[in-house]
């Protein structure tokens, strides 16, 4: 039984730590949180430096053809410091759409700008406040262009091209959507920030007026590609969850051991330590579900789907905690702005909704459970 | 990452199948809460298994060889019982005993001990239990009121008068390990004295407790006047808590098996075969799906977390603080998914029929025993005072009565 990371994947996360605490810290995300700077762009560039970006890229398209399992320590520390960088974005969506639907002209001009950090990648799928399907979807691509709004896009202010998920036919069922690749500065796109729930992470709002766009992958197959790229995504950003419960899990002990309430640190009262122990079991049952989905990521294993939605829904489900019941700790103080607790707070909503609804992911999961079992 | 032996493990667990095929009884009957045997015959079964695995080395895989065992890892000591439950035979009749009892007699005995009582044991000739629990004394073991009394000065017979409770295997025991007040005029954790005790010894009643469910798997039992001399002493006298500790520190890493027999598995059948009201399977229905899911993300975390703790194992380390979760989070779940699966079949959920009902009542069954799972060994309150103390660094809880004489501790007459 080898069910762990290797040392050098560990040594990688360490490595990872160590400079996102000295570059990334919480003021780093308080400064993005008070401002109008949509990312933190010297961090981003001591990520592209050290070539986080080109993790997964093969070397032959300029990246260091590393593997998931380097991607998820990453995601990890990325997780564990709130790093507000559009690195999910563009690793995890843009740059695994790619590497999955890219003709080889595409691979070419993109892949090594995106691992050299020239250029900057999302994926536009929603289309306001409910799941993007191939039935309400509106954004159309014809005569290669495209027209219609996408929102929120996340990183759609910072990327400098997008892979949107269009309707290409008049039909409503998974044949008529398709992917197309636009450069998000060309003619026809507008875009502005949108205010959310987590200024750290920037939302956009994205609109198409006869963009010219090219199809990525063929038409009419877009709506898999979308799905194997979102399995992919569920796990790295699983562990972007699990890294920011521990930290906020962390922040809540270290709290409670130093708050004094009736003569005594209120981490000594059992309602304080059953709480986190509670948190403690969610994040390890979290994590030990997103070690398998990142073996099946890794191995490209046919139960990815099934793993994958395991890993979100049970990180999910970890932050979500966490976040709140470390405000919930923290009491009045916990409130305030002064305090991180709301950093924490704010961007495990974030994840939670990024990819779809903690309820829609464990949808997807019985369905895939429903096949197995029928079978 | 991968789930794969490392050669030598696979190299040992084809030595073990190998052994298992060629030894192994076939066909023996389920374990020990089993309606197929009675107890009786289990038990013979079991001791003469209990025999040939530990002329074969295995009945202990981690002890050194001079005490029978095979100075095996625990990665092995693994392994085996995983091979060994491919195969019905009856079991926990001398998993306290080997796993708690001998293992304090081996720290805190004399020679002459060691010499008279483990080989017995290990070879299923006799069987240990754990006399610890008491009516008022449960959680707060330290707070244990059977007392002894030394007759005479140093060195005299101590008399012990005083209940134990929830005692497993009392009936079929031959020896017990017994932690006794022998000072109540001293704080509580110092007055404790510990023995081991011959169960046929005059004074020594033993009686089934029966439990909701019916069964009667624990036992009540009742010390008058019993005479234990103090050559079974183990520790000082006074020493009784430190004693103690070692026993339930000794407690077996509970990572080789898998849960129960009726899982997400079968909870997922259930609701694709259960037709609802809206006239649709119970699986189309969202308040079902999201259970299901709940379940399932558990199961698959409690697998992992597991698996984790083989690797660690598998390295020669000792297993991560992960691996205290599993009892805490498995006793609710299984309450909770077998709650929700006799809520599936409507009415009829409540029948207690294994002709009638799924999976032979099986659900119903586990409901049933749930309650025992959430405080057996460790309540999940105790449980999760663990994980923060222990894993998270957290303070330990205030105790009232840690300074004071035992006997004029609150709730102490």
């Amino acid at each position: 039984m080898n069910f762990d990371f290797s040392d050098d994947q560990k040594l990688l996360k360490d490595q990872a730590n160590k400079f996102l605490s000295d570059k990334s810290s919480l003021k780093v995300v308080r400064r993005i949180l008070d401002t109008d700077e949509t990312y933190a762009k010297e961090v981003w560039k001591g990520i592209v430096e050290m070539g986080w970006t080109g993790t997964t890229i093969p070397e032959a398209y300029g990246g260091i053809g590393l593997g998931h399992l380097e991607l998820c320590m990453i995601a990890e520390e990325l997780g564990r410091s709130l790093a507000p960088v559009p690195f999910s974005s563009s690793v995890y969506l843009a740059t695994e759409a790619l590497l999955i639907a890219g003709s080889e002209e595409q691979k070419q001009k993109y892949l090594p700008a995106l691992a050299a950090g020239e250029m900057i990648g999302t994926l536009a799928l929603s289309e306001g406040t409910q799941a993007a399907t191939p039935k309400t979807m509106k954004v159309s691509f014809e005569g290669g262009k495209l027209n219609g709004t996408k929102l929120p896009v996340p990183d759609g202010d910072i990327a400098n091209f997008a892979i949107v998920v269009v309707k290409t036919g008049s039909g409503s069922d998974e044949k008529s959507v398709s992917l197309a690749i636009v450069d998000l500065a060309g003619a026809g796109v507008t875009h502005a920030p949108l205010k959310t729930l987590d200024p750290t992470r920037n939302l956009s709002t994205v609109t198409f007026n006869g963009a010219p766009a090219e199809l990525l992958g063929k038409q009419g197959e877009g709506w898999a590609v979308v799905q194997q790229v979102l399995d992919r995504a569920a796990v790295l950003v699983a562990f972007e969850q699990i890294g920011g419960a521990d930290a906020a899990l962390a922040a809540a002990k270290d709290y409670a051991m130093n708050r004094y309430a009736f003569g005594r640190p209120i981490a000594s009262f059992q309602a304080i330590k059953h709480k986190l122990a509670d948190m403690y079991i969610k994040n390890e049952l979290a994590r030990s579900n997103s070690y398998y989905g990142a073996w099946a990521l890794s191995t490209g294993a046919p139960d990815l789907p099934a793993a994958a939605a395991g890993s979100r829904v049970a990180a999910t489900e970890a932050f979500n905690f966490a976040a709140k019941e470390n405000i919930q700790t923290h009491g009045g103080m916990g409130f305030t702005w002064e305090f991180d607790c709301h950093l924490f707070y704010r961007r495990a909503k974030w994840l939670s909704l990024c990819l779809g609804s903690h309820l829609s992911w464990k949808d997807r999961l019985v369905s895939e459970l429903e096949k197995r079992n029928a079978a | 990452m991968d789930f794969e032996d490392t050669p030598e493990e696979a190299a040992f667990r084809k030595q073990v199948r190998a052994w298992l095929e060629a030894n192994a009884p076939k066909g023996a009957g389920a374990g020990m809460f089993s309606a197929n045997l009675n107890e009786a015959e289990a038990l013979k079964i079991a001791r003469a298994w209990q025999a040939k695995k530990a002329a074969a080395g295995y009945a202990k895989i981690t002890w050194p060889k001079e005490f029978g065992g095979m100075g095996g890892t625990g990665i092995q000591n693994v392994i085996y019982s995983q091979e060994e439950a491919n195969y019905n035979i009856p079991g926990g009749f001398f998993d306290i005993g080997l796993g708690m009892c001998i293992p304090t007699v081996m720290a805190h005995g004399k020679p002459e001990h060691l010499e008279r009582y483990v080989k017995p044991a290990l070879y299923g000739e006799e069987i240990w239990c754990q006399l610890f629990s008491e009516p008022a004394a449960g959680s707060d073991l330290a707070g244990i009121r059977m007392r002894a009394e030394r007759e005479g000065g140093e060195g005299g017979d101590w008399i012990v008068n005083g209940q134990k409770i929830w005692t497993s295997g009392a009936h079929y025991s031959d020896f017990g390990i017994v932690v006794t007040r022998s000072d109540p005029t001293v704080p509580k954790h110092k007055g404790l004295t510990f023995f081991f005790v011959d169960m046929k010894s005059p004074g020594i009643e033993v009686k089934p407790i029966k439990q909701i469910s019916g069964g009667a798997n624990f036992n009540e039992v009742f010390f008058t006047n019993v005479r234990i001399p103090d050559s079974q002493r183990l520790g000082k006298v006074g020493d009784g808590w430190k004693v103690s500790l070692t026993t339930l520190m000794n407690e077996r890493l509970a990572i080789g098996g898998g849960g129960g027999a009726l899982g997400t598995d079968q909870l997922i059948e259930l609701a694709r075969k259960t037709i609802m009201p809206d006239g649709q399977p119970a699986i189309r229905n969202a308040a079902v799906r999201e259970k299901l899911a709940d379940w399932y993300v558990q199961g698959q975390g409690l697998k992992y977390t597991r698996f984790r703790s083989l690797t660690a194992l598998s390295k020669g380390q000792t297993p991560g603080p992960e691996n205290s979760i599993g009892k805490a989070v498995s006793a609710q779940r299984g309450q909770d998914y077998s709650a929700f699966a006799m809520e599936l079949m409507d009415m009829g959920g409540i029948l207690n029929e294994a002709e009638l009902v799924h999976y032979k009542a099986g659900f119903q069954a586990s409901w049933l025993m749930a309650p025992a799972m959430r405080i057996a060994g460790g309540t999940d309150e105790i449980l999760k005072n663990i994980i923060a103390e222990r894993v998270l660094g957290m303070p330990g809880d205030i105790r009232v009565d840690k300074d004071i004489p035992y006997n004029q501790s609150p709730g102490v007459k």
